[in-house]
């Protein structure tokens, strides 16, 4: 064989057992959820910290795509005559699609990254032996709680992405457009319908997991060096980033089926 | 120091080995300690010092040998033994490994979590044990607001804090400056005297060998090459010996 092509199968078998590894990672997860001790406290500690130091970001986000997406939608529905169906589609599309892979992609960045980092740093630095050798598992402590933390946490913050970005929609449409706020929302309101907002919620509790096990697989199994804790926290964005659409392909094929219109 | 060799070791490894691949780092390495006693393991730096004592844990895996613990062989042991076990055995990190997202008092805490019975009284204990190394001004501060030396001895306090019969002390005095390693050798006779505690220490440094061992273990290429005490071995004409005296 030549190089290139051993170089290929390397890459192709590393990749797969890195898919079986975190698949292992995952259900030991479930394993561990269901056991005690729950760790409560550190569990809310964290639902706490990803929420308050994402809301910023996930609120500037928000607004300015929301600002964004009807600035540039006007001229083409105006051109249809349709500027009335302003609020229709902006909020359909943001909730269903746009929000929640948006904003779970910037949580890849801002929580993925960190967990990747925070749990990395911990086991170059023996941390995580630590806590190991004082009677704690570490697993349950750092890992288990963290992950359900992004997975509960994600669905929140796309909820307040999402409003933030109607708001700014609506602010264009009332600037521009003359429309009122209890004008648009009413029509937001009358534009959705469970079919839209049942299968976002759920696809985003995925997008929360998935942030969730890759960082902190990431972060647990970094190699040692400083220069491990820079992959890790690397690699868990990236690889999450790619995750979360191939998730989002799934998800709307699978709501395609049951929520046929 | 009298140290009995009629009783049982407190803590026996037999013919431990452990590879990473093609690397051999254990080949059948062997130790026992006494109560009461200071048994100082000495190795190059990539030895399989810091291997050795992560096998001891159940930190890693061991490839074969058996490793005994208070009687206990630890791989017969349920997770759940394994760290009640645990929690007899203190462990001071090579590089201290304080929790740097908590205080120093948390750090403290942290291990009497599983100990609901002393959580009652852990600002006592929590005091005592700053008491032991001297620094009781530190309790709220953050690991990052001290220096190397303070770590070290944050992290010995952390690990007494549970009255542990035995201590692994993974290259105490490495990376600190003289006085401040005497300080730390001073304190470790201190709580052995206080506590009566059985010591296994990795290190290096020669100066901490002749003031705290009872007995040294060499361990070169992956086996306890020779035993003996400071005396002995500094005394001993084979080379690789000899190095370690120069
Ligand atoms: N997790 C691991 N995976 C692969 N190899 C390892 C691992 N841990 C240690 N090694 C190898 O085992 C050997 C011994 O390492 P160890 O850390 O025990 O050395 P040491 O005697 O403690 O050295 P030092 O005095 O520098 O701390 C080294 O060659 C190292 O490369
Ligand atoms: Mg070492």
């Amino acid at each position: 064989m030549s190089k290139a092509s051993i170089h290929l199968t390397n890459k192709i078998e590393s990749f797969f057992e890195e898919i079986g590894e975190l698949s292992y990672f995952a259900s030991r997860f479930f394993k561990e959820l269901f056991s005690r001790p729950f760790e409560i406290k550190e569990l809310l500690r964290q639902c706490y910290n990803m929420g308050n130091r994402s809301l910023l970001l996930v609120g500037v986000t928000g607004f300015i795509l929301g600002l964004v997406f009807t600035l540039q939608s006007r001229p083409t529905l105006m051109q249809f005559g349709a500027e009335s169906w302003m609020p229709n589609m902006v909020s359909i599309s943001i909730v269903r699609e746009i929000g929640p892979v948006i904003i779970s992609l910037i949580c890849a960045g801002k929580i993925g990254s960190g967990m990747g980092a925070e749990l990395g740093s911990m086991r170059v630095t023996e941390q995580i032996d630590a806590m190991e050798v004082s009677g704690t598992n570490p697993f349950k402590y750092l890992v288990v709680t963290r992950i359900l933390a992004a997975t509960l946490m994600l669905p929140l913050l796309i909820v307040f992405g999402d409003a933030v970005a109607l708001l700014g929609s609506a602010i264009v449409e009332n600037l521009k457009g003359e429309v009122s706020f209890l004008l648009y929302f009413n029509q937001v309101a009358k534009a959705l319908s469970y079919s839209d907002i049942i299968p976002a919620t759920i696809k985003s509790i995925f997008f929360g997991f998935a942030i969730g096990v890759v960082g902190t697989y990431k972060g647990y199994n970094c190699k040692k060096g400083t220069v491990g804790v820079g992959e890790a926290s690397n690699a868990a964005v990236v690889y999450t980033s790619m995750l979360l659409f191939i998730i989002d392909f799934i998800a709307v094929f699978i709501a395609d089926i049951f929520f046929e219109v | 120091m009298d140290i009995s060799k009629n009783t049982l070791p407190v803590l026996k490894i037999e013919n431990l080995k452990k590879s990473f691949g093609d690397n051999h780092v254990l080949n059948g390495f062997s130790l026992e300690l006494y109560k009461g006693e200071n048994l100082v393991i000495m190795g190059k730096s990539g030895s399989g010092k810091s291997v050795m004592v992560k096998c001891l844990m159940g930190l890693m895996q061991h490839d074969s040998g058996t490793i005994e613990i208070m009687g206990n062989k630890i791989s017969q042991l349920s997770q759940n033994e394994l760290n009640s076990l645990r929690t007899q055995v203190g462990f001071l990190f090579q590089g201290s490994a304080l929790y740097d997202s908590m205080t120093v008092r948390e750090n403290l805490e942290f291990p009497l979590r599983t100990h609901p019975e002393r959580l009652q009284q852990k600002e006592v204990l929590v005091e005592e044990a700053l008491e032991n190394v001297g620094l009781k001004h530190t309790v709220d501060l953050m690991p990052d607001e001290l220096s190397g030396g303070m770590k070290r001895r944050v992290a010995l306090a952390r690990a007494i804090i549970l009255k542990p019969k035995i201590i692994i002390y993974d290259e105490p005095t490495t990376g600190l400056d003289p006085i401040t390693s005497k300080e730390i050798i001073q304190l470790m006779s201190d709580i052995q005297q206080k506590y009566g505690t059985s010591s296994l220490i990795i290190t290096h440094d020669i100066d901490c060998a002749r003031v705290i061992a009872n007995r040294i273990i060499l361990l070169i290429d992956g086996i306890n090459y020779v035993e003996g005490d400071f005396v002995q071995l500094s005394k001993s004409i084979d080379k690789k010996i000899q190095a370690f005296f120069k």
